[in-house]
């Protein structure tokens, strides 16, 4: 019998280095599961960038002695449930109970590289290695075991964390007690498989979110519930329009304030004061002037500047022959259709906290890549890259606003000049002015077809929409799709917004379809599937229609019903709805929505429906109110009162979802894809109640009413 | 000149020494250090700030921390009892009511000032109730149903 203390200078790992060993020391006791990278090529360049952390290898499992299951990942949790649903992967893998799995998520010192969370990748992309790492854990557990009880392998099997003699229950011991005072690495040359749907216990059953005892209490901490002794709140001087020059700043009136303390590097001027609100007046009180550049566009002329800086061409999907395709039609359509500046606005505004502890800067951010704020923070203060430890904390809601993290730097920045812990919490006035907007765009699409309800051609042209979720899955002959981008087109910052492009995208196409359509006489369910032959399409639009019980009849007066159909993320969405017009009012109501969903094995189905849920209320914000008003870069929305995210009353009181049922699939995305089709959805609807065709995003009251009114 | 404020909080008696312009919001999460209380707009439009002050809510982002002088504050911390959720909370947890859980605690509050009003709120009522509270992760229908829920436990009808 080996002794397994000794385990650790045998393992099949290239040459231990200084860098592993101290790794090995952070984790602590147990056995820690070192997954060689170039086992998991699926994980692709979501871990080529491996920096912090010995290049050869990961720790994503470590059974502790307790029998507590840490899981480490790069990942964060940023209200999307992976915190839940990884778990559930690694339980089932592992066999283990749910709830003895602890999440270990987003420290830069801790946890495995992950270049970010966004895309809806994590499911997808970090999941089948998370599996494989746990398999592979269970499988050097009993290997453990069979040496400590003198069983064969065959004759060993495992529950919730105990391997036992399958022919005597009495001779068994739990995975805790194995890895007691030891500190194992092991790593198998042999894969063991990974189980099979069929196998499945905790993968594919619904669980309740893991974290909501944390949060229903307040216990949850976010990256400005960090309390630090001595710590003081920043509030940082900003320019009043984007591209401003700070001529001077006289900041004197500002220390004047007691207990004020002025950080100043350049242009760079912060107030710090042990209490917050003190900060942000005095940072208020500094008298500075700006060079303020001239505004180009505003919210109203920004679609006809687009559309002439949309310069550069890049043909992203293209078959046949657009001519053929126009004379083969009977009609052809040409649609211009328009979307603006959306904020992400997550409820959480951009927050760090930052401490130099000895030659370490210390963060706790919100951040949706922490290793990306890790990396720009060494790079803004010149330190090594070992030396910036992100830690672990609740993000307050991202949807790609927090991948990008200026904030982070900030307060890593203010900490190093003050030599103090510091606090920075955006303003929501600095969280509107900073975002990342979504991209105001314009899509012109032409389109015809033919007699028997066929399309014949598509061509699309979609200027600053990027080309997500923009690809023709219907069967038209002649098709191109071109993404027209080009420089200084935008007085501010734009980003990845959820689905990055996708919804303007899909409310063009799906809105074009629903047109051609109608002028050929077709229901639009019926058109959809006399255009396409994919199943992948098809699936969900029968168990849409089916859940939603569409048919050719008319609904009630001032009432009407629309649907879509998207891609992203992998994941096949149809989404039917119905809407109740105010024809007086322009107002329209969203009584009910359906969706279906192709996202192949589905690791928690309750998890993956309150994601359809968050897309749909999320995305009614954009499809009705939400629209960044600004003048070249002065941006004109400060707070919620001018900026209308979705509330109660605008929620669809009744929201069904369909997740199709196919286990032996791979994961698909489900954060981003049912957001994409809303717009869609209820503008199709819109026409159906009452025969007026929305064709810009949003579709405000006062739109519909004007609408209406021109007939 | 600092003055000295005396209130009750989570049941216990609570002082704290203020200048008079702070908000009850800052004066909890940082000389009180309860911070499950949010900041989300800090002009009265998000409801993450969102206490009970006798027995109404308040969104202490809008009040100064003079307000609470001799009078009973209840934050998100002192909702649970011996480590037994409140209805309210239990519900948000059986209902997968949240997601970034950011808003959670001022939803929360708000809800339980809401059943303390009307304990057998309709569904419109709740609408109502609730419609000033943003949430960005779209938890709107399953808050709804929370709230309902919680209604007829505190009622013993659960």
């Amino acid at each position: 019998m080996k002794d397994h203390s000794e385990i650790v200078n045998e393992v099949t790992l290239p040459p231990a280095d200084i860098n592993r060993r101290d790794f090995l020391k952070r984790l602590g006791a147990g056995v820690t599961i070192a997954v060689a990278l170039s086992d998991f090529k699926s994980l692709g360049a979501t871990m080529v960038q491996q920096r912090s952390l010995p290049t050869d290898w990961n720790a994503f499992v470590r059974v502790a002695e307790d029998g507590t299951v840490f899981c480490y990942t790069g990942k964060i949790e940023m209200g999307q449930g992976v915190i839940t649903s990884l778990a559930q992967m690694l339980a089932e893998e592992l066999d283990v109970e749910l709830n003895s799995v602890q999440m270990v998520m987003g420290d830069t010192v801790l946890c495995p590289y992950d270049a970010g969370t966004w895309g809806s990748l994590t499911t997808r992309f970090f999941g089948p290695p998370l599996r494989a790492a746990a398999a592979e854990a269970r499988s050097i557990l009993i290997e453990m075991a069979s040496e400590r009880l003198e069983i064969p392998v065959r004759q060993l099997k495992v529950e919730d964390g105990i391997v036992y003699d399958a022919r005597d229950r009495n001779k068994k011991v739990s995975y805790a007690e194995l890895t007691q005072g030891k500190q194992i690495v092991r790593s198998l040359t042999e894969k063991p498989p990974l189980k099979k749907p069929s196998e499945f216990k905790v993968i594919g059953t619904s669980v309740l979110r893991s974290d909501s005892r944390q949060k229903v209490t307040g216990e949850a901490k976010y990256a400005g519930d960090i309390r630090l002794p001595g710590m003081m709140y920043a509030a940082i001087l900003r320019p009043p329009v984007h591209g401003a020059k700070m001529l001077s700043a006289d900041t004197a009136p500002a220390e004047a304030i007691e207990g004020v303390e002025l950080v100043r590097d350049g242009d760079f001027i912060a107030v710090l004061h042990s209490f917050p609100e003190t900060a942000m007046t005095a940072v208020k009180l500094i008298k500075a002037e700006w060079d303020i550049p001239e505004a180009r566009f505003d919210d109203k002329t920004i679609f006809d500047h687009l559309v002439k800086a949309g310069t550069d061409r890049r043909i992203t999907q293209e078959q046949g022959d657009k001519e053929r395709g126009r004379e083969a039609a009977k009609e052809i359509i040409e649609t211009e259709f328009q979307d603006c500046y959306v904020a992400h606005a997550p409820i959480e505004t951009h927050t760090a906290t930052a401490v130099m502890e000895g030659d370490t800067m210390v963060i706790w951010g919100s951040t949706q890549t922490p290793f990306g704020s890790q990396g720009q923070v060494a790079r803004a203060l010149n330190m090594d890259l070992e030396k910036v430890h992100v830690k672990e904390v609740f993000i307050g809601g991202g949807f790609g606003g927090k991948a990008t993290t200026p904030q982070i730097i900030e307060a890593a920045r203010i900490a190093k000049l003050s030599g103090k812990p510091v606090q920075l919490i955006w303003s929501r006035d600095e969280e509107f002015f900073y975002d990342t907007f979504h991209s105001a765009a314009v899509i012109k699409v032409t389109s015809g077809y033919d007699d028997n309800g066929k399309i014949t051609m598509y061509d699309s042209d979609i200027y600053f929409a990027g080309g997500r979720a923009a690809e023709i899955f219907y069967d038209i002959p002649h098709h191109r799709v071109s993404v027209l981008s080009g420089r200084d087109a935008h007085a501010f910052a734009t980003g990845p917004w959820r689905a990055p492009g996708a919804h303007t995208n899909v409310f063009a196409r799906e809105c074009q379809i629903d047109i051609m359509a109608h002028k050929a006489g077709i229901d639009p369910y019926e058109f959809r599937l006399r255009n396409t032959s994919n199943h992948r399409v098809i699936r969900p639009i029968k168990a849409a229609a089916e859940k939603f019980g569409w048919t050719g009849a008319a609904l009630p007066v001032g009432r009407g019903k629309g649907m879509a159909v998207g891609y992203d993320s992998g994941t096949y969405v149809a989404m039917m709805g119905e809407v109740e017009v105010d024809e007086k009012t322009g107002r329209v109501r969203v009584l009910r929505v359906v969706t279906a969903q192709d996202m192949g094995l589905v690791i928690n189905p309750q998890g993956a429906i309150i994601q359809v849920e968050g897309c749909i209320n999320m995305g009614i914000g954009y499809t009705f109110s939400e629209e960044m008003l600004f003048n070249g870069g002065n941006i004109l929305v400060k707070n919620f009162d001018t900026y209308e995210i979705t509330k109660f009353s605008m929620t669809p009181p009744k929201l069904e979802t369909v997740l199709l049922d196919l286990p032996d699939e791979p994961s698909q995305g489900g954060g981003e894809p049912a957001i994409i089709t809303v717009g869609a959805v209820v503008a199709n609807a819109i026409f159906d109640a009452c025969g007026v065709r929305m064709l810009r995003l949003p579709m405000t009251p006062q739109r519909v009413l004007e609408a209406i009114q021109k007939g | 000149m600092k003055k000295t404020i005396k209130f009750t909080l989570n049941d216990r008696p609570a002082e704290v020494q203020v200048d008079g312009n702070e908000s009850l919001l800052w004066v909890i999460r940082t000389h009180l250090d309860l911070t499950g209380t949010k900041y989300g707009c800090g002009i009265g439009l998000c409801g993450a700030c969102v206490v009970i002050v006798d027995n109404s809510p308040v969104r202490s982002c809008m009040v100064n921390a003079g307000f609470v002088e001799n009078k009973q504050v209840l934050t998100v911390e002192g909702l649970a009892k011996n480590g037994t959720l409140h209805p309210v909370q239990q519900a948000f947890v059986d209902h997968d009511a949240l997601q970034c859980g950011f808003c959670t605690p001022g939803m929360i509050m708000n809800a339980y000032g809401l059943l303390l009003e009307n304990p057998e709120p309709t569904r419109e009522e709740i609408i109502n109730g609730m419609e000033e509270n943003l949430c960005r992760c779209g938890a709107h229908n399953r808050i709804i149903d929370a709230i309902q829920d919680a209604g007829k436990v505190m009622k013993g009808e659960l």
